[in-house]
């Protein structure tokens, strides 16, 4: 069992123990256990996972942010991130489709990666709601 | 002299008038509470930050990156943050009178404006000073969408070499009854230093260098945020004071018109007496 703590810049939305974590680190996902070594990464664009003390596993949708783990807690400063039943699946499959028109008339490579992450933002959504729902 | 009916009449004025300033004041002290809240809720998320931040600076000797460059300065950017609407005192003023002191400072000719706030513009419309972006439309409230907005705008400006220093000027909340106005340097950003000696040997994935890469513009958002959040109270404190003295002038004006219309009735009363009782004099004889 550790902390975990998942804040964005708005508010905190996670803060309790917790048994297990899975977020998708820079280089991939990655799992945090109890007494985890002290680590710093990047997190991108996917699924926190992590099971609390009543073993009950609860899943977010993150458009990336940080982790660091040290001394037994870990926290999470995500840019956005939502539970499961807080995702709005018509209004990701509309921002999705946003994301592509944009893609197709974008010119400047700013605009271009903008594009391309609120279209992996969209169908992380999207993705997450079809493999729970 | 004025008749009891004027005096009603006014008195009835100002009593709508209190309530008006009344109901401001309580709309102020729910969105200064507001503020004040938010402010609290992200300061978790800062104070992480900086954490991090210290982490890798002190991890990997040399830390570069696009925000850190000094460079000579060309242009300069003075964001000002002001509100979008008025009835809070000498709020607006105060920051536009400092806002206007700096452009006249010499060797202040290089800089160009971005304002937040309708006030801002307001004035600055009307001046020669150049401005090259106005955010409004916040009504009060934080709006995080505007703050990302006006961050990557800022950081773009300062990265193609547009401007080449960038300095925020915004009111400080201190408590319900001060804030001070500050002007604070954003771009180039200074890196935070860590005074302690770290024993921690963090695992980092990615390496260094790309984590800091990540994380300085998730940095400079939260500076933006504060700088707004810390506005947002400033002018809803503000806007209380001011409407709660109102409410108390008007308060104070409503029981001297009272004590007037009393007298101005009582007199009524005894010249319609003298004229009874001289009439019955008369008749008599």
């Amino acid at each position: 069992m550790f902390k975990l703590s998942i804040v964005s810049p708005e508010r905190t939305l996670y803060e309790d123990n917790v048994e297990s974590l899975i977020v998708p680190g820079g280089d991939g996902y990655l799992g945090v256990l109890s007494h985890h070594a002290p680590l710093i990464s990047t997190l991108k664009v996917g699924e926190i996972t992590f099971r609390d003390t009543d073993k009950k596993e609860v899943i977010m949708a993150t458009s990336g942010g940080f982790i660091e783990v040290s001394d037994n807690v870990a926290s999470i400063l995500v840019d956005t991130a939502e539970f499961l039943d807080e995702i709005d699946l018509s209004r990701a499959e509309n921002e999705l489709h946003r994301a592509e028109e944009l893609l197709n008339v974008t010119v400047t490579a700013a605009d271009h990666d903008r594009a391309v992450h609120s279209r992996e933002k969209a169908r992380n959504r999207i993705n997450l709601v079809k493999k729970y729902k | 002299m004025p008749t009891p009916r004027d005096i009603r009449k006014r008195i009835r004025a100002v009593v709508s008038t209190s309530q008006i300033t009344k109901a401001m004041q309580m709309v102020a002290a729910a969105r200064l509470r507001k503020a004040q809240q938010m402010v609290e809720q992200s300061r978790p998320y800062s104070e992480k930050m900086r954490l991090i931040l210290e982490q890798i600076s002190s991890a990997s000797a040399e830390v570069e990156h696009p925000f850190f460059q000094q460079r000579e300065v060309k242009v300069r950017v003075l964001v000002v943050f002001t509100s979008d609407r008025g009835m809070c005192g000498s709020f607006n003023t105060n920051v536009v009178r400092q806002a206007v002191r700096i452009l006249k400072e010499p060797g202040a000719e290089n800089i160009k404006l971005v304002l937040v706030g309708k006030k801002g513009e307001d004035f600055f419309r009307r001046q020669s000073w150049p401005i090259l972006k106005v955010y409004k439309g916040l009504q009060g409230r934080m709006n995080l969408e505007v703050v990302r907005d006006l961050t990557d705008y800022l950081i773009n400006l300062f990265v193609s070499g547009e401007a080449d220093h960038v300095q925020l000027l915004y009111t400080r909340f201190k408590s319900m009854v001060s804030y001070k106005l500050s002007v604070a340097d954003f771009l180039p950003i200074n890196p935070p230093k860590s005074d302690k000696i770290v024993t921690r040997q963090y695992i980092f994935e990615p390496d260094p260098k790309q984590i800091f890469g990540a994380l300085m513009p998730a940095y400079a958002l939260t500076i933006i945020q504060m700088a707004l959040a810390d506005s947002l109270a400033s002018e809803h404190g503000t806007r209380m004071i001011a409407m709660s003295l109102a409410t108390r002038n008007a308060e104070e004006m409503v029981d001297t018109l009272t004590l007037q219309y009393n007298k101005a009735r009582q007199g009524a009363i005894t010249k319609e007496l003298l004229e009874v009782v001289s009439g019955s004099e008369a008749l008599r004889g």
